[in-house]
């Protein structure tokens, strides 16, 4: 335990630099990946198939790559830093956002099959139904299509977020100091593997279980009866 | 189609010619920005022949990227193989009628899913250094197995329960009151029902073990990112390097997701067995069953 007190202030801060990095992340990503459901779901086939190409090549490439590209391409070949290099914290600043934009980028891939299939879970009487009802292409979103929709996508949209939180961890190959880098530390630092392990692994239920349980409850409570 | 259809009526002359205007100004609005990608690119000088060339030499496949492939290809097979004997015993065992067991399982089974691979390769990597339980050439490929088929198994174990609960009740029901024990109606009549209605999904979990293999990066095991990378540290060429790795990786993952489809299709045309359940496209890793 002593080890855990030694280091305690560092674990808050790695695992609040992981809380950031999801948050930011799921913020980019459920921007990015709404325009591309938008794209998916319109009736231009030109925007169907870019959104279709997007969400394939993203989702088929691993998520270590499109980080490590972010470094190695964007930051050290094409000086995109996403910074001002002048400041004294550019470094880690620009690894930081990088690896957020990175995260976003893949994310949103399943941001957008996951609102897709939302939308798609609606059965096609209702829009018909809209429709004779003589509701124009607004109103019928607005009033039947979208709330039903929203509603099917919470759980899947609650395990991209927790998926996206236990993702973050992979940020460590490009040096942003979240959890998983604090842990290549203290194992190599300290003798207490098993500790150091525990700590971690119990950081990341504690991030995740309610999570899961939240969004579980959340979409059964306004699951739409069918 | 069938979400276009849910959204929009058929188009009459007005939409569509209000389509054709949109799908112009999106190929606009992505023709400028590929065309300043490719700028950037050619200004940093990453398409200059130098940096493609070494792709056309032998030495570069021998020494960096057929070794990389191999390092993913045996990474992902063991673990998808470990990862399904482990997998169904626990899948099994959550549905088991004994509570003692069937708890067991249900926490392995939460808390593996919980806990991100990489935490597990780190820890796997350094308990197997510290107790030196396999020789020092191949302790990123343990640690990197183990980690993939702690997570994999439980999310297999998941897809195991999901495909028995979908089978109709009556055929448990029947089997029971045949006086078949539970042992013997999971065996003989539940198991190779559900096994083959989840073929499709354990194939697109195949692919979530293919990209997985990748996290190893971190704990220095030679697979095809980490080549990727080190090709371009050893020839100047990242951005190349890297476009490669990813073409080559996506190709592998395609054909595998293909299978999974091919495989569903034809399980859901033919009449015996119950139908299958739908081939997830590549999940990411961590999602909910």
């Amino acid at each position: 335990m002593e080890i855990f007190s030694e280091y305690q202030d560092r674990i808050y801060a790695a695992f609040w630099i992981t809380i950031e990095l999801t948050v930011f992340a799921a913020i980019g990503a459920l921007v990015l990946g709404t325009v591309l459901a938008a794209m998916r779901l319109s009736p231009v086939p030109v925007m169907r198939w870019l959104g279709t190409t997007y969400v394939n090549v993203v989702r088929n490439t691993p998520l270590t790559l499109i980080l490590v590209f972010c470094s190695l391409g964007l930051a050290n070949t094409l000086h995109i830093t996403l910074t001002d290099p002048m400041s004294p914290t550019s470094i880690v600043d620009s690894n930081f956002r990088l690896a957020t934009l990175g995260l976003a980028v893949y994310t949103a891939a399943f941001v957008c099959e996951a609102i897709r299939s939302g939308v798609n879970t609606v059965p096609i009487g209702q829009a018909e139904a809209a429709r004779s009802l003589g509701l124009t292409f607004s109103q019928n979103l607005r009033i039947i299509l979208l709330p039903q929709a929203f509603r099917a996508v919470i759980i899947p949209l609650g395990s991209v977020l927790i998926a996206l939180t236990k993702n973050t961890t992979i940020a460590s190959a490009i040096g942003v100091a979240e959890a998983a880098l604090l842990m290549k530390e203290m194992v190599e630092n300290t003798s207490a593997l098993l500790l150091v392990g525990s700590i971690f692994a119990v950081g990341f239920v504690i991030l995740t279980l309610p999570m899961g349980l939240f969004f579980g409850w959340l979409g059964k409570r306004l699951a739409v009866l069918r | 189609m069938s979400g276009a259809s849910v959204l929009f009526d058929a188009p009459g002359p007005r939409a569509r010619l209000r389509n054709i205007l949109l799908a112009l100004a999106t190929l606009a609005v992505f023709a400028v920005i590929f065309v300043w990608i490719l700028c950037k690119f050619i200004a940093a000088g990453q398409f200059d022949w130098a940096k493609w060339k070494p792709f056309l030499t032998g030495n570069l496949w021998t020494t960096y990227v057929l070794p990389g492939v191999q390092g993913t290809l045996t990474a992902a097979a063991v673990s998808i193989v470990l990862a399904l004997v482990l997998g169904c015993a626990l899948g099994i065992g959550r549905l088991s009628p004994v509570p003692a067991v069937s708890w067991a399982c249900a926490v392995f089974v939460e808390f593996f899913r919980a806990v991100p691979v990489l935490i597990m390769m780190l820890f796997s990597y350094a308990l197997f250094a510290q107790y030196d339980v396999f020789p020092s050439q191949h302790l990123a490929l343990a640690g990197v197995i183990t980690g993939l088929t702690l997570y994999n198994s439980a999310v297999i174990a998941e897809i195991v329960r999901t495909g028995v609960h979908a089978l109709p009740r009556g055929q448990a029901e029947a089997a029971s009151a045949l006086g078949l024990t539970w042992g013997q109606s999971m065996r003989s009549i539940q198991l190779p029902q559900a096994i083959t209605s989840m073929l499709p999904v354990l194939v697109s979990q195949m692919v979530v073990v293919l990209k997985d293999t990748a996290i190893g990066y971190q704990i220095t095991f030679v697979e095809m990112v980490r080549q990727g990378q080190s090709i371009g540290s050893a020839y100047g060429n990242y951005i190349p390097a890297l476009i490669v790795i990813a073409a080559l990786m996506i190709a592998l993952n395609f054909t595998l997701s293909w299978i999974a489809t091919r495989l569903e299709a034809r399980l859901r045309r033919s009449k015996k067995g119950p139908a299958p359940l739908a081939a997830r496209p590549v999940v990411q890793d961590g999602s909910a069953v």
